[in-house]
């Protein structure tokens, strides 16, 4: 297949294969719902939590796989047990980031131990690993539809909640919110969002999609729609090229997303915001300046 | 005569938002105050003061229904408090927001309102009008737009309290917004709560560590030592004598022409702590 400059022919041709509109059907979706869920996860600074219970599921996974039964199963089982068990130790057990690697490390192994007691082919562990976005079925696209609508549902719930929780949790706290409910609901969420975006970007590269939307979103946005809907649309144009890229060229389409969503990242971290802040203190000298000894 | 005595108190106390009778607080069976007696008015503005872990916050956590007291009882609005209870502001001690939080202020004053409501509503805007006359309350208006994370520790006690007032709330409920602040903040800080008392007849107690900035503004001192709680005017609590009998150990109160107070014979200074 060689690509054209024509654009348009091109897109036509990658629509022609199933798998392709699978991987971009599914890929879509994916982007949506960890988008949004991403940019609670930078809010909330719970990336390592989100990170460590996607290795559980990744335990979860293998064992999956050694039992002969499908590893979203195990994926599932795995992050939603290690999200509850981080929202039950507790509102500071965010931060407890020596327990939590502790945890992530052994469940790295506990992975390790079911993919050599496997006798098998190791793909789909590789796949765990990495990624399979050009695997993925049609039944897989209606569960990641499922799931989607069911994430974007309960997080259209608590949206205010949360964000208050997130921002503020003490006074949450004090004015009657469920903050120990939040903070399950918002890591079942997670777990669930993880598990799917897994199928795209594998365990290890799911930070890409869940994590670096959200934190380049928060620079460009102060307000949290504004932010989520641009977390949205980095995370779907990284989806979409890192596709069409894969498509007409060898690296893995894992590869590209990642690769976008980092050079994206440092452009509004190092440029844009600077440019920004520089723009912002020339316009201070119309006005008295910002005291911020005080 | 008696009965008009009687009378007249009982009308002081259906008066009052606040009513502590023989009221004790601990954890887990630990004591930490006892047999503490207070009743605080409509608009009054309240000083809380006394050494580290004498147990202001924990007045403040029993008020705000988050911890039952050990014994006696507690009133407000002639009801036992109660979590999320609508009625109270609150801005709990912090001393920093993170640095790299990018969300505007408007919209942490906004979910002082909206934060406990469940579902998504795109179309009413009334928690935003409610953020934006809180701020200007506040004084804070002109931080509205700006992120949290930028702001100095006086902006963010600002904000803070637009958040607590965001709600219209009857009593205010401040755990040492003043620290970290400079004497001008200070200062500042204290005008502008003391304006929302007296214009909005809202019952303020603010925890403190120094009483010399809040005495132009305080009708009531509540000082917290020794496992017991001493309540009055600031003329009547703050003296040698008073202080003496709370602590258990001698205590001076010393007065300068100006009216500023210094408490000597205590681990805790409570006249200039940096």
């Amino acid at each position: 297949m060689s690509f054209s400059l024509n654009i348009l022919a091109d897109l036509q041709e990658i629509w022609r294969y199933q798998f392709m509109q699978n991987a971009i059907e599914a890929g879509t979706l994916t982007a949506v719902v960890a988008g949004v869920t991403g940019y609670f996860v930078v809010l909330r600074k719970s990336a390592f939590t989100a990170h460590a219970f996607s290795e559980i599921g990744f335990a979860g996974a293998a064992w999956a796989v050694l039992s002969g039964i499908s590893p979203l199963a195990g994926l599932l089982i795995g992050s939603n047990l290690g999200g509850l068990g981080i929202a039950l130790l507790g509102r500071r057990a965010i931060n407890r980031d020596t327990q939590i690697g502790i945890v992530l490390a052994f469940s790295l192994g506990l992975g390790l131990l079911f993919i050599s007691l496997y006798s098998g082919y190791a793909t789909q562990t590789y796949s765990i690993l990495f990624g399979e976005i050009l695997g993925v079925s049609q039944a897989q696209v209606l569960e990641t539809m499922a799931a989607a609508a069911a994430i974007l549902l309960v997080l259209g719930l608590v949206y205010r909640p949360l964000l208050f929780a997130s921002l503020d949790e003490d006074v949450a706290e004090a004015k009657g919110m469920p903050m120990l409910a939040l903070g399950m609901v918002f890591m079942v969420v997670v777990a669930v969002a993880v598990s799917f975006a897994v199928e795209v970007t594998g365990v290890l590269l799911v930070f890409s999609l869940m994590v670096t939307p959200g934190a380049t979103a928060q620079y460009l946005a102060r307000r949290p729609s504004t932010a989520i809907a641009a977390s949205v649309i980095i995370a779907l144009l990284a989806t979409w090229t890192g596709l069409f890229l894969s498509f007409y060229t060898s690296p893995p389409v894992s590869f590209y997303i990642t690769g976008e969503v980092f050079a994206f990242y440092l452009f509004v971290r190092f440029v844009y915001a600077r440019f920004r802040g520089e723009r912002l203190s020339q316009g201070s000298l119309l006005r008295p300046p910002v005291d911020r000894s005080g | 005569m008696a009965k008009l005595i009687a009378e007249s108190a009982t009308a002081q106390v259906k008066s009052d938002l606040i009513v502590a009778e023989d009221l004790s607080a601990g954890y887990g069976g630990r004591s930490v105050w006892s047999g503490a007696n207070f009743s605080f008015g409509r608009g009054e503005f309240v000083a809380i003061l006394g050494p580290n872990g004498a147990g202001k916050t924990t007045l403040f956590r029993v008020l705000l229904g988050l911890q039952h007291p050990t014994g006696g009882t507690i009133q407000l609005f002639g009801s036992p408090p109660r979590r999320g209870n609508p009625h109270i502001g609150y801005v709990p001690q912090r001393h920093t927001i993170d640095t790299e939080t990018n969300v505007e202020c408007l919209e942490l004053v906004r979910l002082g309102v909206s934060g406990t409501r469940w579902g998504f509503n795109p179309v009413t805007h009334d928690d935003r009008d409610a953020a934006w006359s809180a701020l200007e309350a506040a004084g804070a208006s002109d931080l509205a737009h700006r992120r949290l994370g930028a702001l100095s520790g006086g902006e963010l006690q600002r904000i803070f309290l637009a958040e607590a007032l965001v709600s219209n709330p009857d009593v205010l409920l401040l755990d040492e917004p003043l620290s970290n602040l400079d004497i001008k903040r200070e200062t500042d800080l204290l005008h502008l709560v003391n304006n929302v008392v007296r214009s909005r007849g809202v019952t303020a107690l603010l925890i403190a560590h120094n009483i010399n900035p809040l005495l132009p503004h305080v009708n009531k001192v509540v000082y917290i030592a020794n496992g017991k709680m001493t309540t009055g005017k600031p003329q009547e609590v703050l003296t040698s004598e008073n202080l003496t009998r709370l602590y258990g150990i001698q205590v001076e109160v010393l007065k300068d022409p100006h009216g500023n107070v210094a408490i000597i014979g205590v681990e805790e200074h409570h006249g200039d702590i940096p």
